[in-house]
């Protein structure tokens, strides 16, 4: 039971895939303008991460080695296309927003990682916890992007209003920044700052170290 | 011994070592196979559901587009939406088609339709669409009784997608009063910029054709002078020019063209 807990739990923050591993970053840029397409987006890739991971994990003793990874990109494929197809259907506002991005999670590796480095090896079970919590560790890092994005690029909340805006007689003036690409980056990079200080085994050891005066001279 | 029953079969293709070519095989097929009846079923289930929200969408630009255009406003609210009206006219003749109904044409449809359409010669086929159907639709919106504006639906090939737009045109058959773009599926981020405000501001007040009739509005690379053209959008060249083919075919003779002829005449 301890066990099967540290799978949902673990990616939350100790393994979280974006910020330790650094997958999913292409969403994570993309959809965080705001917090309601960042909840949509979170919400559509976990969905899609369970189911694939539940499919994969459940014939994982019959999937040829040889041919595994179309396999499983068969698979995760078909799901995103109905879920982006669901989305169209239902929230069709949204889809426009997040156009291209729930197609690209076919090409999130994020899924296609648990697929390989879990479900593929694991009962279904574990599977769908770990599926489970990894996509609720991208949603974390989401959520978290997106609402400081809103908060300061657009001094809102899912829409509502939650500082006076300059243009509207308040005195809050919008971080146009935050509404930009390279915003995305800064707070990622301070996320995984703030989670490396607060666990340092996070941190890798450098693959290079830096020479010295005297070895570059002679080396 | 040649055993028959499927389950047996099935229990010996699941025993097969997993680097098997025969397993592997069948894997593979039902893998896609399966995928793609689920994918089949989500897509003809959700297919209602999708061509509702592109309609409503359809309306929506239309209704957004009627209440930005100069005046319409004060029309609408002061006299009702009964001085909009859609109407189907023949193409060739550019005459009102009374025979159809307008509420019951599928333009669309009517374009795929071998029976309700003609091929358009390749090299009068600037726009890419290859077949245009013999009737299309405009909508009309009146101002104290007398013509006010026409609205035309287009479509031309951009750079990767079919571009639909509606152009509204005022009462004199040569101003531009409005363009705007329903469905697309360009570049996001380069081509899909014929959708911002900033651009499609450019066009109110472009005239279409000089005195001789001539189709002139261009979409220029760069800065535009004068009236017939329109500044093109940088990094989009293939789209740009996909919205000025499309504007010169369907304002041309295959088009709207003798519409806009007896329009400009004053016989509509």
């Amino acid at each position: 039971m301890k066990q099967s807990l540290n799978y949902l739990t673990d990616p939350l923050v100790k393994a979280n895939p974006v910020a330790l591993h650094i997958l999913g970053i292409c969403s994570a840029l993309a959809v965080t303008t705001s917090l309601s397409t960042a909840l949509t987006m979170a919400g559509a890739l976990t969905v899609v991460l369970v189911l694939s991971s539940v499919t994969i994990s459940s014939i994982r003793n019959h999937i040829p080695t040889s041919i595994r990874l179309i396999v499983q990109i068969t698979i995760i494929a078909s799901l995103v296309i109905v879920m982006d197809m669901l989305l169209r259907a239902f929230a069709f506002e949204m889809s426009k927003k997040l156009s291209i991005f729930v197609g690209l999670i076919v090409t999130n590796c994020l899924v296609l990682g648990r697929a390989e480095a879990f479900a593929r090896q694991n009962p279904v079970w574990p599977s769908l916890l770990d599926a489970l919590g990894n996509g609720l560790g991208y949603s974390l890092i989401l959520l978290i992007v997106g609402a400081v994005r809103e908060l300061f690029g657009a001094g809102a909340l899912l829409g509502y209003q939650v500082f006076p805006l300059v243009e509207n007689g308040g005195w809050f003036e919008p971080l146009r920044l935050m509404q930009l690409a390279p915003s995305a980056f800064f707070i990622l990079g301070l996320l995984i700052w703030i989670i490396r200080s607060w666990r340092p085994e996070q941190v890798e050891e450098p693959e290079f170290s830096i020479l010295s005066q005297n070895d570059a001279r002679h080396p | 011994m040649s055993d028959l029953n499927p389950i047996n079969w099935w229990r010996r293709l699941l025993a097969l070592p997993n680097d098997n070519l025969t397993k592997t095989l069948v894997v593979a097929f039902l893998v896609a196979f399966i995928a793609s009846i689920f994918v089949s079923i989500a897509a003809v289930t959700l297919r209602p559901y999708h061509l509702a929200n592109l309609e409503a969408e359809r309306q929506g630009r239309l209704a957004a587009m009627v209440a930005a255009l100069p005046g319409m406003g004060d029309i609408l609210t002061g006299a009702g939406v009964d001085d909009m009206e859609a109407h189907i006219i023949d193409l060739t003749s550019g005459e009102f088609a009374t025979h159809i109904d307008p509420a019951t044409f599928d333009q669309r449809e009517a374009a795929s339709d071998p029976t309700q359409s003609s091929p358009i010669p390749s090299e009068a086929d600037v726009a890419g669409i290859k077949q245009r159907s013999d009737f299309a639709q405009v909508i009309i919106l009146r101002k104290d009784g007398k013509l006010h504006l026409v609205v035309l639906p287009v479509r031309g090939i951009g750079y990767q997608s079919m571009l639909y737009a509606y152009l509204a045109i005022h009462a004199d058959g040569n101003t531009i009063a409005g363009l705007t773009f329903y469905e697309q599926g360009e570049t996001p981020g380069i081509g899909t910029r014929i959708l911002e405000p900033e651009w499609l501001e450019l066009w109110p007040g472009k005239q279409l054709v000089d005195k001789n009739g001539e189709v002139l509005i261009s979409v220029v690379r760069g800065e535009a002078v004068g009236e017939f053209e329109v500044d093109g959008i940088s990094g989009a060249t293939r789209t740009s020019n996909g919205v000025s083919n499309m504007l010169h075919f369907w304002l041309g003779d295959y088009g709207f063209g003798p519409f806009l002829t007896r329009l400009r005449n004053g016989e509509v």
